[in-house]
């Protein structure tokens, strides 16, 4: 199955997905020694980001969450890739200067939690397998 | 979005790597936002520099884009993590100083002025009625937009740096007439009178209307501290970029049909919810930073009295020197209280230093709650130094 949407960070990358039904702050939420998400009471509390295409409705919170996002790349526990449904400033930022590759416009409800999924930026495609 | 050859050349990295960086940034942000092209700003203000704020990848970025980006227009720094002269006496740590002056280092050397403040519009940023503008800082955002008139979005800290070092932005949301209309008539029908009462008008509007624009009747008059005072409280308890006060700011603007008002006992109960009664142990005061004739007229109260509690008195570093030039830092040192210049309580690394926080700012009172954990007392500054010094 492909999915259409909108490129937003360039670059491709494939992986495990894992689904959150519920937006993801970077600052704060999930931390960036571990790339596990800490947030009480969140979806994926206690699952690592780490190498997943993560997928997620929107971003939300501070606007230092582009900073966290950098920080985990820069400590090799970012997400290979971001899928959203609605891009906001923060992760949209965060992937830019982080080079993750990241797409929204997505209907996310398409893909499940541990679909291999490839995602191209730069054709603004999801390939979910 | 349609770019200029210059443009599409600086996107390309012919003009340097911070230069492609930037303008990626922006391009990107532009077609998500269905900007048609990108404008000249004139200035820029750039949040996200307390070290507290960043930690050490924020300040790897800052060191990538500083090895070959300059910035291309005025530019200045919200406040740092401490007073970048006077922090051993404010108890910040020997570490923590030197992480925070190698972020202001990177700032420095893209050619950023680095002034430390949020109030930019006092120290000699202060963009005329129309100019487009990039800041960052929610309550100096909603105070260039609403009282001076400028134009600008709410921009992050790598969107803003993106700004300064290209000298563009691009064109959605408030730089657009059609952005900045009036979405909610809000009738205030209170006693505003002093800062406080702005500090909780902006809490309640805030509350109601969210990220709305609204259009305030009732407000007679207003100084420049009320109004930074009721910019930091409307932008942080709603998160407008921009207010219209009929009679007081210069805007234009169509009437909207919704209609909401404001009564004197939704002002007393914001008061009371801005206030957990305790007994501070630390006063505060200059969220956001002091105005001129707030830093007088805080050396006038204080003149020979002692202040019995941690005091911080938070200034720009210009108006410092200024206060320096008048007697006013002597009167206010003097009495025990400490001058703080490019900081704040915000941002300064004081977590679990105090327990009890005494502010005439609304804004501070989230902050306090929020990041550091204190308990918080509202009051004007005339009774906090009473407090203090009795």
């Amino acid at each position: 199955m492909i999915l259409r949407g909108r490129k937003v960070a360039r670059g491709a990358a494939e992986g495990e997905a894992l689904v959150s039904s519920e937006g993801i702050s970077f600052y704060g939420g999930v931390e960036p020694e571990t790339g596990t998400v800490v947030e009480k009471g969140h979806p994926l509390e206690g699952r690592s980001v780490k190498g997943k295409v993560l997928v997620f409705p929107s971003g939300k919170g501070s606007t230092v969450g582009s900073y966290a996002l950098y920080e985990m790349k820069k400590l090799g526990n970012a997400p290979a890739a971001i899928i959203n449904k609605d891009i906001e400033t923060i992760v949209a930022v965060g992937a830019i200067i982080s080079e993750i590759p990241c797409v929204d416009q997505i209907d996310i409800a398409k893909i499940r939690n541990g679909n291999k999924v490839r995602v191209n930026a730069d054709e603004a495609t999801v390939e979910v397998s | 979005m349609r770019l200029t050859k210059e443009e599409q050349e600086m996107l390309d990295g012919k003009h340097g790597i911070a230069v492609r960086k930037s303008m990626e940034i922006l391009v990107a942000l532009g077609e998500i936002f269905g900007a048609k092209r990108l404008i000249d700003v004139v200035s820029v203000q750039v949040s996200g520099v307390s070290y507290h704020n960043l930690g050490e990848a924020g300040l790897d970025y800052l060191a990538d884009l500083a090895k070959d980006g300059k910035v291309r227009v005025l530019t200045t720094l919200n406040p740092a993590g401490m007073d970048t002269e006077n922090w051993r006496n404010l108890g910040i740590p020997e570490d923590f100083a030197r992480k925070q002056e190698r972020v202001i280092g990177a700032f420095r050397k893209m050619g950023i002025i680095t002034t430390c403040t949020c109030t930019p519009y006092f120290v000699g940023n202060t963009p005329h009625f129309g100019e487009h503008v990039a800041w960052g800082e929610s309550s100096a955002v909603c105070y260039a937009n609403s009282v001076l008139g400028a134009r600008t979005n709410r921009e992050g800290g790598p969107s803003a740096l993106a700004s300064a070092l290209t000298g563009k932005t691009p064109e959605f949301g408030m730089h657009l007439d059609e952005n900045r209309q009036a979405q909610v008539v809000v009738n205030v029908d209170a006693k505003m009178e002093r800062v406080t009462d702005f500090g909780a008008l902006g809490y309640v509007i805030g509350n109601k209307i969210g990220k709305k624009i609204p259009l305030i009747r009732g407000v007679r008059k207003a100084s420049v501290e009320q109004l930074k005072s009721f910019s930091a409280s409307i932008a942080t308890y709603g998160g407008t970029a921009l207010f219209h006060m009929e009679g007081i700011t210069p805007n234009k603007t169509t009437v909207p049909d919704e209609n909401i008002s404001v009564t004197q006992e939704e002002i007393v109960s914001a008061k009371k919810a801005l206030d957990d009664g305790c007994t501070p142990d630390i006063y505060s005061i200059g969220c956001p930073h002091l105005s001129l004739k707030e830093i007088e007229d805080i050396a006038k109260m204080l003149e020979g009295r002692k202040v019995k509690k941690e005091m911080w008195i938070c200034v720009a570093r210009p108006i410092k020197r200024i206060a320096d030039q008048m007697g006013y830092t002597k009167i206010i040192e003097d009495s025990g209280a400490k001058i703080a210049s490019d900081t704040c309580m915000v941002v300064a690394p004081i977590k679990g230093r105090f327990k009890c926080l005494a502010t005439d700012s609304a804004k501070a009172c989230f902050y306090g709650r929020g990041k550091n954990h204190f308990s918080v007392v509202f009051r004007d500054i005339p009774e906090l130094i009473e407090e203090a010094t009795s």
